[in-house]
């Protein structure tokens, strides 16, 4: 066992322990590969070769050729661009804004009335409604709302006296994940007709950003706690503002968690099909939609759905192999204390 | 930036009067700088900082939320440039629970036999013993008793479901394929990645390369996943199809047969995120000191030991958290059956949210928002008997 954690031990492991060890990694490596494997020759192959058997070795088994490229070519460049700025973009919105929020909810106290928040909510969701199911404009859901809440505020709202603290607000925030998106997307997708936001790229990016958020704000309020209070307080007593502490400070010390929260939240945006699939239609469609769109004609296509898949992944694939240091770095300190 | 400040301004603005008004945070320095926007957001971090995240949250999940679940009680209809809505009350739930969706959705019950009944004669004792246990320890609280005993009964609802559909010769709805999907998944993910994850801490050569390759499932886009091993199981042109055809199978797909078909989700949903267990078991285990392990060794303790009472103590609440975060995720799967087998043969790999996709386009908009309403009601019981019951047990008695 002491082997098995001390990397300097001068003893090493067992002969025989050490090959069975590397047969089960091997094992492991075989079934995750494989797969990618499959994928890349796949992509390569005429529909022929799919279809006459399975073909294993390229220039041996079958000649590689471009074909399902040349069948693809056409439908690709749109919707790739559509993933690439919707990923980015959300992810880069969702780590700006939840790094904030994790911060403020670390440093600063807040003590939000129960009432306030109940009748806040209620007025929020009324003029969410009066979109959605009253088709009414959304200013004048808004002014309603407005008006209805500081009423309410006057008489009721003062009444309970009871307040939330900084971690019921971490948690309510974080407790978003367990959402199901399909709770969700009806009256979303209804909000975004009357806005006329659908089918644009905006509407995925708004979805996206509030559901990376959870995650940001859960990781990176955990790698702010390692973050030593001293180094503000001095940057502080210099005259550093507020903004210049978090930009200059907090956030280049943070540098791992953020890159891994953000290869984390952007693999999610990346790869998501549900909210996609709902929101869009022709233009704003993204990779998964298109992969997914495969399936529906006649019979699936291996070879031009490989390449498809295959394209999607390897960006990604490349960037985590890049940054994969961090990624444990930044999972850990966001996991150990959770 | 300034633009940015600009909306966020505006968002905070609108927003700050609902939440805490209070003054000015002690620390902030009186506004140096000469906008008068950038002097704002110096005096009044703590609006400024929280309230986009706040606002942005409440508007895509809260709000819509509360809209849903009027929407689970009404029927919508489609008309020309807009939708129709008529409030019908419970009429959704009732079509799920006792209506022409019963079948689908929870499944059709087989009778009752002995195998049954033994288990859920036990199950119900273990759960009566927890309550009298309970009592016993703490006096007869109302609220807390009486809260323990809805679990109870929405637990053994549960429990029933699974044993009436599955061991009584019924047929499993959705909401009971989502569940197995979600725990059986778990489980072997779990194991999996923990094995994975002590293998590679060990003092071996190669170890990056292991770590960066384990990693790569948890890549792919999940419909992607679906394709692969839906090409990968074809008894024809899939790469082990000389298999089948040495055992004469080739006309045989194992995604005809609702076991085969559930392995196959269930295998593929492993294939991805057990790489996801992994990853976050091996930072916490070299986050592990050596003092305790190598003490207890020299104390003369074996290797099980050492890591049944050393590390796994330091291990479970890692564990436990990486855990809660599949089942929440876990319970939202919809690509992999659907892409993998479209929720077949007949429904044996539908799951919840599968299903509400699947009324959606067949127009039951209401019908819809009631599953998923059921769905995050399931999920939002699991995580929080995880956390109360299972989690807090755990920690406190490693």
């Amino acid at each position: 066992m002491r082997k098995w954690f001390t990397s300097s031990s001068p003893l090493g492991l067992s002969p025989a322990r050490k090959a069975i060890s590397y047969c089960l990694l091997i094992f492991w490596s075989v079934i995750v590969l494989f797969p990618f494997y499959w994928l890349l020759t796949t992509a390569f192959k005429l529909p022929i070769d799919v279809s006459s058997g399975p073909k294993y070795l390229p220039f041996g088994d079958f000649q590689p050729s471009l074909n399902a490229w040349d069948e693809m070519r056409d439908f690709i460049p749109r919707p790739y661009r559509n993933t690439v700025v919707v990923g980015v973009v959300s992810s880069l919105l969702a780590l700006f804004i939840g790094s904030f929020a994790a911060y403020a909810l670390l440093r600063f106290k807040y003590r939000p009335r129960i009432g306030m928040v109940a009748v806040f909510i209620l007025c929020g969701s009324l003029a969410v409604a009066l979109v959605v199911v009253a088709g009414v404009y959304w200013w004048a859901a808004v002014l309603i709302a407005g008006v209805l809440f500081l009423a309410a505020l006057a008489t009721i709202g003062k009444r309970f006296k009871a307040a939330l603290a900084n971690d019921d607000i971490a948690f309510w925030l974080i407790a978003q994940r367990m959402l199901p998106p399909v709770a969700v997307i009806l009256p979303i997708f209804m909000m975004f007709q009357q806005l006329g936001l659908l089918d644009t790229l905006w509407a995925l990016i708004t979805v996206y950003t509030a559901t990376s958020l959870p995650l940001v704000v859960w990781f990176m309020r955990d790698y702010f706690l390692s973050i030593p209070m001293e180094l503000e307080e001095s940057a502080f007593i210099d005259g550093a503002s507020r903004l210049q502490v978090v930009l200059r400070i907090v956030l280049p010390l943070s540098v791992p968690g953020l890159v891994a929260t953000f290869l984390i939240v952007l693999t999610f945006a990346w790869n998501e099909l549900i909210f996609a699939i709902f929101l869009t239609r022709g233009d704003s469609q993204t990779m998964p939609v298109l992969v997914v769109a495969q399936n529906a004609t006649r019979g699936p296509q291996w070879w031009n759905i490989s390449l498809l898949v295959l394209l999607m992944v390897a960006p990604i694939v490349i960037v985590a192999v890049v940054l994969e240091r961090y990624i444990a770095k930044g999972i850990l300190l966001g996991a150990v204390k959770g | 930036m300034q633009p940015r400040s600009a909306t966020r301004d505006a968002n905070g603005a609108a927003a700050t009067d609902g939440i805490d008004p209070a003054g000015p945070d002690a620390l902030t320095r009186p506004p140096r700088l000469s906008a008068r926007l950038a002097a704002w957001l110096e005096a009044s971090p703590r609006y400024v900082y929280l309230l986009p995240a706040i606002g942005i949250v409440l508007f895509l999940s809260i709000f819509p939320l509360i809209v849903s679940l009027y929407l689970s009680l009404a029927s919508i209809r489609l008309v020309r440039g807009g939708f129709e809505i008529r409030f019908v009350g419970l009429d959704n739930y009732r079509k799920l629970f006792v209506g022409d969706t019963q079948r689908h959705f929870l499944g059709r019950f087989g009778d009752y036999n002995l195998l049954t009944l033994t288990i859920l004669t036990f199950v119900l004792a273990v759960l009566i013993f927890l309550i009298a246990r309970y009592i016993a320890n703490n006096g007869f609280k109302l609220f807390g008793t009486s809260l323990r005993v809805l679990t109870a009964i929405i637990a053994f609802g549960l429990i029933w479901l699974v044993v009436m559909t599955y061991l009584s010769g019924g047929l499993p709805g959705t909401l009971v394929v989502t569940m197995t999907f979600v725990f059986v998944g778990v489980v072997v993910q779990f194991l999996l990645g923990l094995g994975l994850a002590l293998l590679v801490t060990q003092n071996l050569r190669g170890k990056r390369f292991f770590r960066v390759v384990f990693l790569l499932p948890m890549m792919i886009t999940p419909v992607g996943i679906g394709f692969l091993f839906r090409m990968m199981t074809d008894t024809l042109q899939g790469p082990i199809a000389p298999l089948w055809v040495a055992l004469g199978l080739e006309d045989f797909s194992w995604t005809q047969t609702a076991f085969g078909a559930r392995s196959a989700v269930i295998i593929g949903d492993t294939w991805q995120w057990t790489p996801f267990i992994f990853i976050v078991l091996l930072a916490a285990l070299e986050g592990v000191p050596r003092e305790p392990i190598e003490a207890a060794l020299v104390d003369g303790a074996n290797e099980w030991q050492a890591f049944r009472y050393v590390l796994v103590p330091y291990l479970m609440p890692v564990s436990l958290t990486v855990i809660m975060i599949r089942i929440i995720e876990g319970f939202k799967i919809i690509d992999m059956p659907q892409v993998l087998t479209r929720g077949g043969p007949g429904t044996a790999t539908e799951s919840v949210t599968l299903q509400a996709y699947n009324s959606w386009r067949a127009l039951d908009l209401g019908g819809s928002s009631a599953m998923a309403y059921m769905l995050l009601f399931v999920v939002t019981f699991s995580a929080v008997v995880f956390v109360n019951f299972v989690r807090k047990r755990v920690l406190e008695h490693p």
